[in-house]
């Protein structure tokens, strides 16, 4: 039996970062929100007995358990998919504060380039440079468009940072400046530069002195405790929807949060979506939860799942290229890079914060001439200082045993004597990789689990060859004695480590290649929108949240516009 | 190891059970016992300390007990795995010492040890364990014994010498060990990431006995800010501390 609720404005399924800001902005304008969080809800005190490698780091504390469900994955269109069961293999926030609990804080933005992907590479190429099966495409706003959702999602979290010359042009500097220049990082500011190009102090959530956001909200001195990416911050100095917008939206009375509420449908009514249908996950028992507005705020691969499940959209078919749901799937999960081990130098390598570290862009996005490359888009290059921890970090050169004497000897000596330099590219789509429901393996509740078809091209493989030359080449300035690099596997692997997945319900200028529109609501269905990297065409070449975020504040914008015309597209298509 | 103790099998049982015993970490009244036999004969390692009040107490670790392994045997044959997985040596304590065979124990007997977070539903395709991860472990170290014992006259696993137990260790790594719904590869590796975890986890699992591991390592442990050090150049040596210490202090 469903017990049926009274009707609210607005109703979210999830509250990470989306649920949270979506929450937040539709409150402060006086609508009614219910935040459906099938996880529990988490706040500071809770990571006060937090510093425990094995409990965060390994056994992922903070994610969600795979008991109930999961993701399966394959390759290639004719394999059977396997479910991934190892919970160590599928990292997926859960609880308030969902990825923004457990991430690292790294914020950088896309580039202009990212937004007119197409268009951009026709116009200085041909479109004869698109690799055979890469479907690409622009993604219905330009960088100039979202930049001021960009600032928005920056100055509320706080974001200490230094400004990236190569970046696009920003409206207003970053709130709070950069954290501070480590040994390791003044080599690598001196190595780049050296080399000619243009190294920045990576910006972050993790923020570098006390701040208090416009919402009023304040976030402390982050303490370089290394106990961060995985972690939640104890000090609520790592900007975390729990000590940012979700206490916006609680400020205002038009908040309620529902936790162990897992939202298992939309319902929709062959126009409109008139609710949701979710199950408390102790009893069992099922609610109806009506809304004018249903905003799906899950991670990308429940995105997917419920418009599936729902029947809302045409699944995509990559034999066809017909249907959009499901459509450019792309994974972010493999960095590759070089490692130097230095025998002369001893670095104080257990101070970090999740994003703590130098980068540059000189080989990312457009930002080099590809004319003479067979690939397009790039990398950045960057050195993360995140603290080595002692389990997870154990080090050897090449050529050294995994096991046994020489492995202690070796793991030992050089724990504080290595600096890894890694390369975060773009993915680009491809025809061949997308989301589905899969036809053997299921939920607890019986639901068919979201299918992973995904695998790297020869074309990514082209530009992680360029990559990892780049990033030795910044390591030998720096000094190393030994360069290992690390290369790309032949193959995807199915390890989703560190929640960077994205399309499936991908923004766009027209229904016919996209799902949603530049507010993120879809084209079918008027007062549905999906928040989340569900929405990227392409992964761009960093971290996804400052996007995912900006295109919430959108998203939210374009909600209360919704709601004052009483409906409505608020885009025509192109 | 001489040439004389090479060439005698039975010298060369007797010294690699006193590295044994000797890496084990517990005495008794002047005598070298195996961890867990000792424990069972004798009691507990008693260790007096003296209190803010000027008076001695004696405090007895009742946690090195076995929870999950019933038989001495298996237990014996994982201990000397890990040993050389991460054997004891001039740079400090081996993975025996630290605590790692118990700590392994003790995860295996807790949820996590029978895949309590993971997704568990069928079908099992091949090269997918439907056994989970404590199923593995005790079937491997049985294994070792069982190989142990068929390659070397009835000597068991850790009665072997290091270099014997080394080409088994390495047999199993290759994958070359025939084991029942899982391979040997799969087994060696859980063991290893066990072993390590056992040697640098916090010591609330029972593992990394006294922060040693951490002391090796010289890693700080769970501290709680380090903006006293960002602008050293210099490498800066920080006494490490656990989270047991945390609410203690």
């Amino acid at each position: 039996m469903v017990t049926k609720l009274p009707k609210v404005d607005v109703v979210t399924t999830g509250m990470g970062w989306t649920g949270g800001i979506i929450a937040a902005e539709l409150t402060k304008a006086g609508y009614k929100v219910v935040g459906l969080e099938r996880g529990v809800e988490r706040t500071i005190e809770d990571y006060l007995h937090g510093h425990d490698e094995l409990k965060y780091n390994i056994h992922k504390e903070l994610m969600q358990k795979l008991t109930k469900d999961t993701i399966t994955f394959r390759n290639t269109l004719d394999e059977e998919a396997k479910p991934v069961r190892d919970e160590n293999a599928l990292v997926v926030g859960t609880g308030t504060g969902g990825g923004g609990a457990h991430w690292g804080g790294q914020t950088y933005r896309y580039f202009p380039y990212d937004f007119e992907i197409r268009s951009k590479t026709i116009e200085k190429y041909g479109e004869s440079k698109i690799p055979e099966g890469v479907t690409i495409q622009d993604w219905g706003l330009t960088y100039d468009e979202i930049e001021p959702y960009y600032s928005k999602f920056e100055q509320m979290a706080g974001i200490s940072g230094e400004v990236d010359p190569l970046a696009g042009p920003r409206s207003i500097d970053y709130p709070t400046p950069p954290l501070k220049k480590l040994t390791q990082m003044k080599m690598f500011h001196e190595a780049a530069e050296k080399l000619g190009y243009h190294p920045f102090v990576v910006p972050t959530a993790n923020v570098s002195e006390a701040y208090t956001n416009p919402d009023g909200e304040t976030l402390n001195a982050c303490q370089y405790c290394a106990f961060c990416g995985n972690y939640g911050c104890e000090y609520g100095a790592k900007a975390d929807p729990i000590v940012t917008v979700i206490p916006t939206a609680k400020k205002t009375g038009n908040f309620e949060l529902r936790t162990n509420s897992l939202v298992t449908r939309v319902l929709y009514d062959g126009k409109k979506a008139t609710g949701v249908l979710y199950k408390d996950t102790r009893t069992g028992e099922e609610f109806e939860q009506p809304a004018d507005v249903v905003v799906l705020t899950s991670y990308i691969f429940n995105n997917v799942r419920l418009l599936l499940l729902s029947g809302i959209g045409k699944q995509y078919n990559p034999k066809t290229g017909e249907g959009v749901i499901g459509k450019n799937y792309t994974d972010h999960h493999t960095i590759t890079g070089a490692i130097g081990y230095f025998e002369e130098k001893k670095f104080n390598s257990y101070i970090g914060t999740g994003s703590l570290g130098s980068a540059y862009n000189d080989f990312n996005a457009d930002n080099f001439d590809h004319s003479n490359f067979d690939f397009i888009h790039g990398g950045q290059i960057e050195m993360h200082l995140m603290g080595n921890e002692p389990i997870a970090n154990n080090l050897v050169p090449m050529g050294t045993p995994m096991w046994g004497k020489e492995f202690k000897k070796n793991s030992l000596h050089y724990f504080y004597r290595n600096l890894m330099v890694v390369s975060q590219r773009a993915i680009l789509p491809h025809k061949n990789h997308y989301l589905d429901l899969d036809p053997t393996y299921k939920d607890d509740n019986g639901d068919p689990l979201i299918r992973v078809t995904f695998d790297y091209t020869e074309h990514d493989h082209k530009r992680n060859e360029f990559l990892v030359e780049k990033c030795a080449e910044v390591v030998k300035e720096m000094g190393a004695d030994i360069i290992d690099t690390i290369p790309m596997s032949e193959h995807f692997g199915g390890r989703f480590t560190f929640q960077h997945d994205a399309g499936g319900v991908i923004m766009g200028d027209n229904p016919d290649n996209s799902a949603v529109n530049n507010y993120l609501q879809m084209w079918d269905v008027d007062n549905l929108f999906v928040c989340g990297a569900s929405a990227f065409p392409h992964f761009g070449p960093t971290n996804p949240t400052p996007t995912v975020g900006a295109l919430t504040y959108r998203a939210s914008e374009g909600i209360i516009q919704f709601l004052k015309n009483g409906g409505g597209q608020l885009n025509t298509a192109k | 190891m001489s040439e004389h103790e090479k060439k005698n099998p039975i010298l060369n049982k007797r010294s690699s059970r006193r590295t044994f015993m000797k890496n084990s970490g517990l005495t008794v009244g002047g005598l070298v016992l195996g961890g867990a036999i000792g424990s069972l004969v004798i009691g507990k390692q008693e260790n007096t300390t003296k209190a803010v009040d000027g008076k001695t107490h004696t405090v007895v670790d009742y946690s090195d007990t076995r929870q999950f392994f019933v038989r001495q045997k298996d237990f014996d044959a994982l201990s000397a795995a890990t040993e050389i997985i991460y054997p004891e040596d001039e740079h400090g304590p081996g993975a025996i010492a630290l605590g790692a065979p118990y700590f392994i124990d003790k995860q295996l007997a807790s949820p996590w040890g029978s895949n309590a977070d993971d997704y568990r539903k069928g079908p099992f395709q091949k090269g997918d364990t439907p056994l989970n991860k404590s199923e593995i472990l005790l079937q491997g170290v049985r294994k070792l014994n069982e190989v142990a014992e068929k390659e070397h006259d009835g000597t068991v696993f850790k009665d072997l010498t290091q270099e014997q137990q080394i080409a088994i260790l390495t047999t199993f790594e290759a994958g070359k060990v025939e084991m029942e719904l899982v391979s040997s590869a799969a087994f060696f590796g859980l063991l290893r990431t066990l072993t390590l975890q056992g040697c640098f986890s916090d010591p609330l699992y029972g593992g990394n006995k006294n922060m040693a591991g951490w002391k090796m390592k010289e890693f700080p442990g769970a501290q709680m800010s380090y903006t006293a050090y960002l602008d050293k150049d210099e490498f800066v040596s920080i006494e490490p501390i656990s989270l047991g210490g945390h609410t203690k202090h």
